[in-house]
C-alpha cells in the first residue's frame, strides 16, 4: 500500500551514541545518549551494562527534559536579599572560589570544626570524604544518617554487608522472595528486573508492606503489616523455626559465632561478653573432648548449647543457646504478636513454614568444588533459595536497627547468606567490621591547619570509641558517635541544622552543604529548619548560621537559603566516578565500577562540583590537592579520577589500571583509563571465578581474589555474629559497670535498646505519644517515576505527579464522612498540615500515606507560582520533629534510631479531621524569588519538533 | 463529553438552516415575497456559518478539504460532501427565488432531500460511536431530523407571516413538528436515564472477575486532551434544570406561541406584525432552547474511555 | 483508506501486557514519549509544561485501579482489596472504528501487519477517531494539530539501521519488568501467542466489537500464605527449649 511507502522505517535514530551512567537516582544504569544536531534525541538503556542490561525507567528516559529544564542554575550566586528571599547576583567563578576559600581558610586556621560539611545524594563520597579528611574538620558526612544507615549498619555487624550496594538477592535461583518495607530502592531497575525472574521461574514473592501499590501490588503475598512491627513478625518466624527446628546448624556453625561461648557473670565487668583466650581468640565448648578450647582449634566440635565452666571458673554459655531461649519464649509465638503487627498468626506460621520448606526441601546445589578458608575442601555450593530484601520500610524507624538485625539473623539461621538462591553479597563485601576504621573527631584528632588523623567515619568497636569529650559530651556538630547514637556510622545530617542553630554542642560558622535540599524535603520539621536559617544572633545581627555555601545544579528550595552557590552541571555535562571506594555498582558474580563523563559540554556558566572541589582544595593548599608549593596536584576531577592513589596501585577506578590498561584492581595509574571506560560503555566488570562466588565470607579462592583486587591487603573473612558482643559493652557501661560510664541520663535508654541478640522494641516516638490522642500511622512512599525533588522541574516527570494526596484507609474515612476530593488536617503531636484526601482500602487500616518529596515550594524550581506542586501537594515532613517529645526530665531526644542515629521518618503518629474544603494546602510559605525570575518558562514545548519529517 | 462551544453551534444553526432549506424546497412559501427571499438567504447563511464553525475546532482547517475522500465509510466525510452537494441546489433556488421570484419544484426537493441527508449523516456521526453509548441509538438521528424540521418550519412560518402569506399550513406543521420533535428527544432523554453501561470499568480492565475496580491513580495529575475532551461531567440538578429549560424555550414556549398564532389565524386574524413577531419570539426561543439541549447532548453523554479516568 | 482492510489482515503485530508483573512505574509511558517526540509524525508538544495546567501528548499512559472483591475484607492476605496498575496504548483492533470514522483516510490500517496509523499530512484534527476510540488511545497533539497515537514504534520494528534485538517497541525494550511483549497475535505459533493461550489473555471491552489485537494477562491466581500454616509443626514434637537443645546435640554429632 502507498501508505507504507511514506512512513520513514529506517531512520537512524541519530548521528552519534555516547555510553554513560545514568544520574536520575543513584542506581546508576548505562545509558546510550543518542545525540542529533548537538542535542540529546533519545537515551535509553544499554544493553550490555551490568546494572540494567539495557531496560530504563521513567526518570531515566525523562533525561532530557532533566538536562534542558528551565530551573538550571546559570552562573555562582551571591546572596543580595535576606535569606529565604531568594534573591541573588550573579558572579564569576573566580569570584565565588575567592570568597570561599577566605571563609574556609579563617574556618581551618582558627578552629577547623567549625566548618560543617555534608552532602546529601552525591556518588563521590570517597572525594568528598578524603577532601574534609584533610581540611581537617571532624564534622562531616554524607546523607545515610537520615537515609538507612540503620540497614546499613545492621547489616555489616551481623554479617558483614548489607542489603541495596552490598548485596542483592540470587534473582535467577531464588523460590522464595520476602521483600519488606521498599517502595522502589536504589536498586530500582535491578529489582523490577526481578521481579520478572521470580515469575517466570515460578517463585513465591511475599511483600511485606503497609501499602499494596508497585511491588506489593504484583506479590504473590501481601502483608499489610503495621507500621514499626517487623521486628515482631520476623522473630515470631525465628520462633518458629527453631520450635520446628528447621534450622541449618552446620551453617550456624561454621559462619556465625553460635558457638562462641558468653560469660555468664552478672555485675561484673565482662558478663554477656565473649569469654577468650590471652590472644582474643574466642573460646568454644568441644564436645568431643569436653575442653574448653580456642576457636579454630583443628577437629574441634563446638557446642551449640550447655553451660560450662572456664579455666578461669567463670560460666558460659555458646551465644547460640541464649539466642535460641530467647526465641523460643512463647511470647514470639505467632498469635502472640498477631495482634500488635496486624497480621493474621496463620499467616505468620505460612511465611515461617515456606520458609523452612523452600531453604530445605528445595535446597539446591550447585558441583563446584571450592575450600573455605579453615581450609575444608567442598564438592558444592548448598543452596538455600530462600532470599530477602528489606529497605526503609524496617530502616527507617527508632527500632529500625534491631529489626535489620533480625532479618539478618533469619537469614543466618536458614543458612541463605551468601549461598546460591539467597542473598548474596556484592564486592567489594563482605567486610568486617574489624576491616573498618574506628571514627575519628576527638579533640586529639584534628587541630588547626591540620587534617584529621583518620577517616571520619568507621565503626566504634565499643564505648572507648566515641566521640565524646572527657565530660561525655560529643565532639561532632551532628553528635554522631556520642552517647546519643554510638553506632551512627553515617552521622547525622539531619541533626546538623537544629544543632548548629542551637550552637549545641558548639556553633558553626561555615556551613558546607552539596546536593541536598535541607531547607525542604531533606529536612525533619522543615518549617523550623527554615526558620532556623533565617534565624539571627540578636547581639549580633548575624545569622546564626553564620555563612552557607550550598552547591546545586537547579534552583531548589535550598539555594534560596544560601549565601554562596555554586552550580553544578547536569548529570550528563561532567565526568564522576562510581568507585569501589565508595558505593560501587557490583553485582554478586562480578566486580564492578563506572564512570560519567560530558556528553553535552555545558552552555552555562557551571562546573561539576568535584572538580570545584579540588580547585577549592587547592586554594586551600591541602594535603592531597596541593604540592609543598601550593601547587594544585590535579587539574579537575577527571584527572584526579585517574591519577589518585589512596594506597599504592588503588585508585577510584578499578578497571583498565597498569600502564598497557590491562591490570583490574591494583596497577599503576594509566593516563587512557577515561578512554578505555568510555570504549566500554563507560563501566568496568571483572568476573569473580566460580569457585569464588559463594560464600564469600568464607571462601578461601574469594579471599585471595579480595586481595588481589586490592579491596584488602589479607584476607578478611567474616564470621556472622549474630550475638553483638559491642552492643552489650555499651550495656556494662550503662550499668555503671565498665569504663567509660555512660552518662546517668543515657543509661536506660541503652540497656532499654542495645540488646545483644535482635529483639523489638515499641519505636520510640510511638511509645511517647499517646496512642488514644494520635492512633494512626503516617508514612511516605517514594513514586517510581520521580527522585525526591528532583523531577518537578522535568516538563515530563511533573506531568505523572504533579501533585499528591493523603491515602486514607476507607473504615477511617467512612469514620470521619471523608470522600475524594475533601480535605483534611492531619496532626501530630508537633504540628499540622492541611491536604486533600483519597480513599483506599489496599492499605493497612490504621496507616495513612502519601508520596515523597511531590510538594514544592512556591517560586523555586522554575516553575510559575501557581503550580498544584507548590499549591496542592504538600510534604510530610512538617509533622515529623527533629527532637522527641520532652521527657519528664525536659530533656529531648533526636527523632532517631538510639543506636545508629538513624532519622525515624516513619515512626510518625498521627490523627485525622476533617477540614473545609481548601485550595492550598497548609503550611503554605511565602514565595521564593527565583534567581532567574527574568526568564519565564515557555508556554509551549515541542522537543524534536524540528526532527519531524 | 465536552460541549464545545463551536459544534454546538455547527449542529444548531446548520440544522435550522437545513429544516428552513428543506421547508422552501417544498415551495410552501411564496417565492416572489421579500421575506421569502430572506428566508432563503438566511437558510444558507445559517448553514455556512454553522458549516464554518464547524471548521474551528480542526487542528489542521487548510486541509479540511480531504475530508470530503471518505464518503465510502464515514459519516463526517459524507456530511461533508452532502453540505457541498446540497449547496448547489440550494444555492440554485435560492437564485431563482430571489432573482427571478420563482420557485422550481425539482430543484427544491433536490434541495430539501440533500438537505434532510445532510442533517441524517450529522446526526449519523454521533449514532454510530458505540463509544457513547447515549448517542448509539435510532432515536439520535429520528431527534436530530425532527428537530431540523421542527426549526425550519418554524422559520418558515416566520418568514411566511413576515411575507404576508399563508402560513397555517407550515405552523400546522411547525406545531406537529416540535411536538414530535419532542416526544423523540423524551424518548431519548429516556433512554439515556435507562441505559446499562455498556462498558464498565470492570470490562474495560478485564479484572471484573477478581472485583469491584475503582480507579485509583490518574495516569497523570493534571487533565489531558481525553479528559478534557470526553471527560465532561454535568452535575445531576444542572442537567435537570437544563433539561427543563430546554424543553421550554425550545418546545413549550415556542409550540405556545404557534398555537396562538394558529389560533388567532383560524378565527380570521391577518398575519400581522404582531404574529410576526410572536413568530419571531418562537423562532428566537428555540433557537436559545435547542443551544442548551445541543449542550446537554454533548454534557450528558458519557464516552467509553472515561472508565479508565474513574469519570 | 479509512476502509478496514477488506480481509482480516494475517499479520497481526501488537502488544501483550502482564498485568500480574506490572509494577506500574511509567517507565514505558516516558520511554514511548521520548521515542516519539523525535520520532515519527510531530513532536508529541507539552503545553504550559512548567505552568499550573500541564498537559501533553502521551501514546501510552498508565493507570492504576484498585480492585476490591465484593464483600472482601480490607486486611488481611486473600480476598483482600489490591492495586492493580494498567497501561494502556493502541491496541490495534482488528475491527477499529477509528478508521472507518475518519472523513480524512489519514488513519488507516496497515494490510501487511495490522498496525493502525494516521497519516499527519492528510489528518485535519478533527478528533472524530479519539471519540470513537473507547480506549482513549489517541490524542491530539495541541501544537501540530493532528492525532497522535501509538505506531508500535513502527520506525523501530523495521528499523534496519538498528540492531536485529533492538527491533521491537521502545516501551518493550525499556519495560524493566519485562511485563510488555511485542509480537505477531496473527500467528498461533508465536511466543506473544502462546502466552496468551497459556495465561488467559483477554480483551479490554470485548462488547465495543472492536476485536483489539493487544492482550492482557490477568494477574495470576494467589496461593494464600494461611494454606501453608499447618506444615510446620507437623512431624517434631518441639515442646520447649529442653526438647530443642537435645535435638541441636544430636544435629551436632551429624556434622
Ligand atoms: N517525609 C519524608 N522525608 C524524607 C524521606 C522520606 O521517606 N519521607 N526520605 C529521606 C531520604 S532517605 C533521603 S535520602 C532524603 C533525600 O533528600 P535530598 O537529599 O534533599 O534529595 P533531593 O531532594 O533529591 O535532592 C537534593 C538536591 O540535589 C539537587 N541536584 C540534583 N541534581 C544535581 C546535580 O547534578 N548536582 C548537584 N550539585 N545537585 C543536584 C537537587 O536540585 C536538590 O536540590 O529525603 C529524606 N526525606
Ligand atoms: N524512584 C525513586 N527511587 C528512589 C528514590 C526516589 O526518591 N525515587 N529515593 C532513593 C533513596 S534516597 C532511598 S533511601 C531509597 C529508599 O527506597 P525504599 O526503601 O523503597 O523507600 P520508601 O519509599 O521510603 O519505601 C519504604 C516502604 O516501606 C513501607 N513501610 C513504611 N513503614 C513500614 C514498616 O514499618 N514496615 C514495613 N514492612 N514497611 C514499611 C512503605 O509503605 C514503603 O513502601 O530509594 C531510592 N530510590
Ligand atoms: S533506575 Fe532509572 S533513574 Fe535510576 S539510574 Fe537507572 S535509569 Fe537512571
Ligand atoms: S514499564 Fe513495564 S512495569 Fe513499568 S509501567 Fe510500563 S508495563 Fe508496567
Ligand atoms: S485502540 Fe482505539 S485507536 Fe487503537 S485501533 Fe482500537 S479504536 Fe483505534
Ligand atoms: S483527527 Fe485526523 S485521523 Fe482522526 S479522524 Fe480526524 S482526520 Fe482522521
Ligand atoms: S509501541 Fe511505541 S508508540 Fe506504541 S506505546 Fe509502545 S513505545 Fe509508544
Ligand atoms: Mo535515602
Amino acid at each position: 500500500m502507498n501508505h507504507t511507502e511514506g512512513v520513514a522505517l529506517s531512520e537512524p535514530i541519530a548521528d552519534e551514541v555516547r555510553k554513560t551512567t545514568c544520574y536520575m537516582c543513584a542506581c546508576r544504569c548505562g545509558i546510550n545518549v543518542h545525540i542529533k544536531d548537538g542535542k540529546i534525541r533519545y537515551i535509553e538503556g544499554n544493553r550490555d551494562h551490568p546494572v540494567n542490561k539495557g531496560v530504563l525507567c521513567a526518570k531515566g528516559s525523562a533525561g532530557i527534559m532533566q538536562h534542558y529544564a528551565p530551573a538550571r542554575l546559570r552562573a555562582p550566586l551571591k546572596r543580595t536579599g535576606p535569606r529565604g528571599s531568594g534573591k541573588f547576583e550573579e558572579i564569576s567563578w573566580d569570584e565565588a572560589l575567592e570568597i570561599a576559600t577566605g571563609w574556609l581558610d579563617n574556618v581551618r586556621r582558627d578552629d577547623p570544626k567549625k566548618l560543617a560539611f555534608f552532602t546529601g545524594r552525591d556518588q563521590s563520597q570517597s572525594l568528598t570524604g578524603f577532601w574534609a579528611q584533610q581540611f581537617g574538620t571532624p564534622n562531616y558526612a554524607a546523607h545515610g544518617g537520615f537515609c538507612s544507615v540503620n540497614m546499613a549498619a545492621a547489616g555489616i555487624m551481623t554479617i558483614g554487608g548489607a542489603f541495596w550496594e552490598f548485596g542483592a538477592p540470587d534473582w535467577d535461583r531464588t523460590k522464595l522472595f520476602v521483600l519488606f518495607g521498599v517502595a522502589e530502592d536504589h536498586d530500582s531497575n535491578p529489582i523490577k528486573m526481578g521481579i520478572a525472574k521470580l515469575k517466570q521461574n515460578g517463585a513465591r514473592f511475599v511483600s511485606v508492606n503497609p501499602v499494596r501499590t508497585g511491588y506489593s501490588a504484583v506479590a504473590d503475598n501481601w502483608i499489610g503489616i503495621r507500621p514499626g512491627t517487623d521486628g515482631l513478625l520476623i522473630l515470631a518466624i525465628v520462633h518458629e523455626l527453631l520450635k520446628a527446628r528447621r534450622i541449618d546448624v552446620d551453617y550456624l556453625v561454621r559462619y556465625s559465632n553460635a558457638t562462641w561461648l558468653v560469660i555468664d557473670a552478672p555485675g561484673t565487668v565482662e558478663h554477656g561478653l565473649f569469654a577468650r583466650d590471652g590472644e582474643g581468640k574466642p573460646l568454644v565448648f568441644e564436645t568431643v573432648t569436653e575442653q574448653v578450647v580456642a576457636l579454630g582449634s583443628k577437629g574441634a566440635r563446638a557446642a551449640l548449647s550447655g553451660r560450662v565452666q572456664l579455666p578461669d571458673g567463670r560460666f558460659a554459655t555458646p551465644s547460640f543457646q541464649l539466642l535460641a531461649e530467647r526465641y523460643l519464649d512463647p511470647k514470639y509465638a505467632p498469635e502472640a504478636v498477631s495482634a500488635e503487627t496486624g497480621v493474621a498468626a496463620d499467616s505468620i506460621r505460612g511465611l515461617a513454614a515456606e520458609i523452612a520448606r523452600v531453604a530445605f526441601d528445595e535446597a539446591i546445589t550447585i558441583e563446584q568444588p571450592w575450600t573455605d578458608v579453615h581450609g575444608q575442601r567442598h564438592e558444592g555450593f548448598v543452596g538455600r533459595p530462600v532470599s530477602f530484601h528489606a529497605m526503609r520500610g524496617l530502616s527507617a524507624h527508632s527500632n529500625g536497627f534491631q529489626t535489620a538485625r533480625a532479618l539478618h539473623m533469619l537469614q543466618v539461621l536458614i543458612g541463605a547468606v551468601d549461598c546460591p538462591g539467597g542473598f548474596r553479597f556484592e564486592p567489594p563485601y563482605p567486610k568486617p567490621v574489624s576491616a573498618h576504621p574506628t571514627p575519628h573527631g576527638r579533640a586529639e584528632h584534628f587541630g588547626s591547619n591540620k587534617p584529621l588523623s583518620g577517616p571520619h567515619l568507621g565503626f566504634p568497636r565499643g564505648p572507648e570509641d566515641l566521640l565524646v569529650d572527657a565530660e561525655g559530651r560529643p565532639t561532632r556538630i551532628d553528635k554522631a558517635f556520642s552517647w546519643d547514637a554510638p553506632f551512627s556510622v553515617h552521622g547525622l545530617m539531619h541533626m546538623v541544622i537544629a544543632n548548629a542553630h542551637a550552637g549545641d554542642p558548639y556553633p558553626v560558622d561555615v556551613l558546607f552543604l552539596y546536593m541536598a535540599n535541607m531547607a525542604w524535603n531533606s529536612s525533619m520539621n522543615t518549617a523550623g529548619v527554615i526558620r532556623m536559617l533565617e534565624d539571627k544572633d540578636p547581639v549580633t545581627g548575624e545569622y546564626k548560621i553564620p555563612k552557607i555555601i550550598y552547591s546545586d545544579a537547579y534552583a531548589s528550595e535550598m539555594v534560596a537559603y544560601a549565601d554562596l552557590v555554586l552550580p553544578d552541571t547536569t548529570y550528563l555535562e561532567r565526568h564522576d566516578c562510581i568507585s569501589l571506594l565508595d558505593r560501587p555498582i557490583s553485582e554478586p558474580d562480578a566486580v564492578q565500577d563506572a564512570i560519567r563523563w560530558p556528553v553535552i559540554e555545558p552552555d552555562r556558566n557551571v562546573r561539576g562540583f568535584q572538580s570545584v572541589l579540588i580547585d577549592l582544595g587547592a586554594r586551600l593548599r591541602l594535603p592531597g590537592f596541593a604540592d609543598n608549593h601550593g601547587k594544585p596536584l590535579y587539574k579537575d576531577y577527571a584527572d584526579y579520577i585517574v591519577r589518585h592513589e589512596r594506597r599504592p596501585g588503588i585508585g577510584p577506578l578499578a578497571g583498565f589500571r597498569g600502564l598497557q590498561g590491562d591490570r583490574a584492581g591494583r596497577g599503576a595509574t594509566n593516563p587512557e583509563q577515561l578512554r578505555r571506560y568510555i570504549e566500554n560503555g563507560s563501566f568496568f566488570s571483572a568476573h569473580i571465578p566460580l569457585e569464588a562466588q559463594f560464600f564469600k565470607h568464607a571462601n578461601q579462592a574469594y579471599q585471595d581474589f579480595a586481595v588481589r583486587m586490592g579491596f584488602f591487603d589479607t584476607p578478611q573473612p567474616v564470621t556472622f555474629q549474630l550475638y553483638q558482643e559491642a552492643l552489650q559493652k555499651f550495656r556494662l557501661s550503662a550499668e555503671g559497670l565498665r569504663e567509660p560510664v555512660a552518662p546517668e541520663t543515657h543509661r536506660q535508654r541503652i540497656l532499654d535498646a542495645f540488646d545483644p541478640l535482635p529483639d523489638w522494641y515499641r519505636p520510640l516516638g510511638e511509645a511517647m505519644v499517646d496512642g488514644q490522642e494520635f492512633p494512626y500511622h503516617a508514612i511516605t512512599q517514594r513514586p517510581a517515576a520521580m527522585y525526591h525533588s528532583w523531577g518537578s522541574m522535568n516538563a515530563w516527570l511533573r506531568q505523572i505527579h504533579t501533585a499528591n494526596v493523603l491515602y486514607v484507609p476507607g473504615l477511617i474515612c467512612e469514620r470521619l464522612g471523608l470522600v475524594d476530593g475533601d480535605w483534611a488536617w492531619l496532626i501530630s503531636h508537633h504540628s499540622r498540615i492541611k491536604v486533600p484526601v483519597v480513599r483506599m482500602e489496599a492499605v493497612n487500616s490504621s496507616t495513612m500515606w502519601t508520596w515523597n518529596a511531590i510538594g514544592k515550594r512556591e517560586g523555586a524550581w522554575g516553575l510559575d507560582r501557581n503550580v498544584p506542586e507548590a499549591q496542592k501537594a504538600f510534604l510530610m515532613n512538617h509533622l515529623i520533629h527533629e527532637l522527641l517529645p520532652p521527657r519528664q526530665d525536659g530533656l529531648r531526644w533526636s527523632n532517631s534510631d538510639p543506636i545508629t542515629g538513624q532519622a525515624a521518618w516513619y515512626d510518625l503518629r498521627v490523627r485525622i479531621e476533617k477540614a473545609d474544603k481548601g485550595a492550598v494546602s497548609e503550611p503554605h510559605f511565602p514565595g521564593l524569588a527565583e534567581p532567574d525570575d527574568e526568564l519565564s518558562s515557555p508556554e509551549e514545548l515541542r522537543y524534536g519538533q524540528e526532527w519531524a519529517q | 463529553m465536552h460541549p464545545a462551544a463551536s459544534i454546538i453551534a455547527f449542529t444548531v444553526l446548520s440544522g435550522v438552516g437545513y429544516g428552513l432549506a428543506a421547508v422552501l424546497g417544498l415551495g410552501l412559501l411564496d417565492p416572489t415575497a421579500i421575506a421569502t427571499k430572506v428566508a432563503h438567504i438566511s437558510a444558507l447563511a445559517l448553514i455556512s456559518v454553522g458549516l464554518l464553525s464547524s471548521t474551528l475546532h480542526l487542528g489542521n482547517p487548510q486541509r479540511a478539504w480531504r475530508a470530503f475522500s471518505q464518503w465510502r465509510s464515514s459519516w463526517l466525510s459524507r456530511e461533508g460532501g452532502l453540505s457541498v452537494l446540497a449547496f448547489l441546489p440550494l444555492i440554485v433556488s435560492a437564485w431563482f427565488c430571489v432573482i427571478e421570484g420563482r420557485y422550481l419544484a425539482p430543484i427544491g426537493l433536490v434541495g430539501s432531500v440533500l438537505s434532510l441527508a445532510t442533517v441524517f449523516c450529522t446526526s449519523m456521526i454521533y449514532t454510530s460511536l458505540k463509544s457513547v453509548q447515549a448517542w448509539h441509538t435510532r432515536l439520535t438521528p429520528v431527534c436530530y431530523l425532527l428537530f431540523a424540521l421542527a426549526g425550519g418550519t418554524l422559520l418558515g412560518g416566520m418568514f411566511g407571516a413576515a411575507g404576508g402569506g399563508s402560513v397555517t399550513v407550515v405552523l400546522v406543521f411547525a406545531l406537529v413538528l416540535l411536538i414530535a420533535a419532542w416526544a423523540a428527544k423524551i424518548a431519548w432523554l429516556r433512554n439515556l436515564d435507562s441505559l446499562n453501561p455498556l462498558s464498565t470499568p470492570e470490562s474495560a480492565t478485564g479484572l471484573g472477575a477478581i472485583g469491584r475496580v475503582r480507579l485509583f491513580e490518574r495516569p497523570h495529575v493534571t487533565e489531558n486532551y481525553l479528559t478534557n475532551e470526553m471527560g465532561f461531567r454535568v452535575a445531576r440538578k444542572h442537567s435537570a434544570k437544563l433539561r427543563k429549560l430546554a424543553l421550554l424555550l425550545g418546545g413549550l414556549l415556542p409550540g405556545a406561541l404557534v398555537f396562538l398564532v394558529l389560533a388567532a389565524l383560524l378565527a380570521g386574524a391577518g398575519t400581522g406584525a404582531t404574529a410576526v413577531l410572536a413568530l419571531a419570539a418562537a423562532v428566537f426561543s428555540h433557537i436559545v432552547g435547542m443551544l442548551s439541549e445541543r449542550w446537554l447532548f454533548f454534557a450528558e453523554a458519557r464516552h467509553a474511555v472515561m472508565n479508565y479516568y474513574g469519570g | 483508506m479509512t476502509s478496514l482492510p477488506a480481509l482480516p489482515t494475517a499479520k497481526k503485530l501488537g502488544l501483550v501486557i502482564d498485568l500480574d508483573v506490572c509494577v506500574g512505574c511509567h517507565a514505558c509511558v516516558v520511554n514511548c514519549k521520548e521515542w516519539n517526540t523525535g520520532g515519527y509524525g510531530a513532536a508529541l508538544s507539552d503545553q504550559r509544561p512548567y505552568g499550573a495546567d500541564v498537559s501533553g501528548a502521551w501514546l501510552n499512559r498508565v493507570h492504576s485501579f484498585e480492585v476490591m472483591p465484593e464483600g472482601g475484607e480490607i486486611i488481611g492476605e486473600v480476598g483482600e482489596a489490591r492495586i492493580v496498575h494498567f497501561p494502556k496504548s493502541c491496541l490495534h483492533c482488528a475491527d477499529a472504528p477509528c478508521v472507518t470514522v475518519c472523513p480524512t483516510g489519514a488513519s488507516y490500517k496497515r494490510t501487511e501487519d495490522g498496525i493502525v496509523l494516521v497519516d499527519e499530512e492528510k489528518c485535519i484534527g478533527c478528533g472524530l477517531c479519539a471519540w470513537s476510540c473507547p480506549y482513549g488511545a489517541r490524542e491530539m497533539d495541541l501544537a501540530a494539530g493532528v492525532m497522535k497515537k501509538c505506531t508500535l514504534c513502527i520506525d523501530r520494528i523495521y528499523n534496519e539501521t538498528l540492531e536485529e534485538v533492538d527491533r521491537q517497541p521502545a516501551c518493550v525494550r525499556t519495560c524493566p519488568a519485562n511485563a510488555r511483549h511485542f509480537g505477531d497475535l496473527g500467528d498461533p505459533s508465536s511466543s506473544v501467542s502462546i502466552m496468551v493461550a497459556e495465561r488467559g489473555g483477554i480483551d479490554l471491552m470485548p462488547e465495543q466489537g472492536t476485536r483489539p489485537v493487544n492482550k492482557y494477562l490477568p494477574p495470576r491466581p494467589r496461593t494464600p500464605l494461611a494454606e501453608s500454616a499447618h506444615q510446620l509443626a507437623k512431624g517434631e514434637d518441639t515442646s520447649g527449649a529442653t526438647g530443642f537443645f537435645a535435638w541441636l546435640d544430636g544435629m551436632l554429632d551429624r556434622i
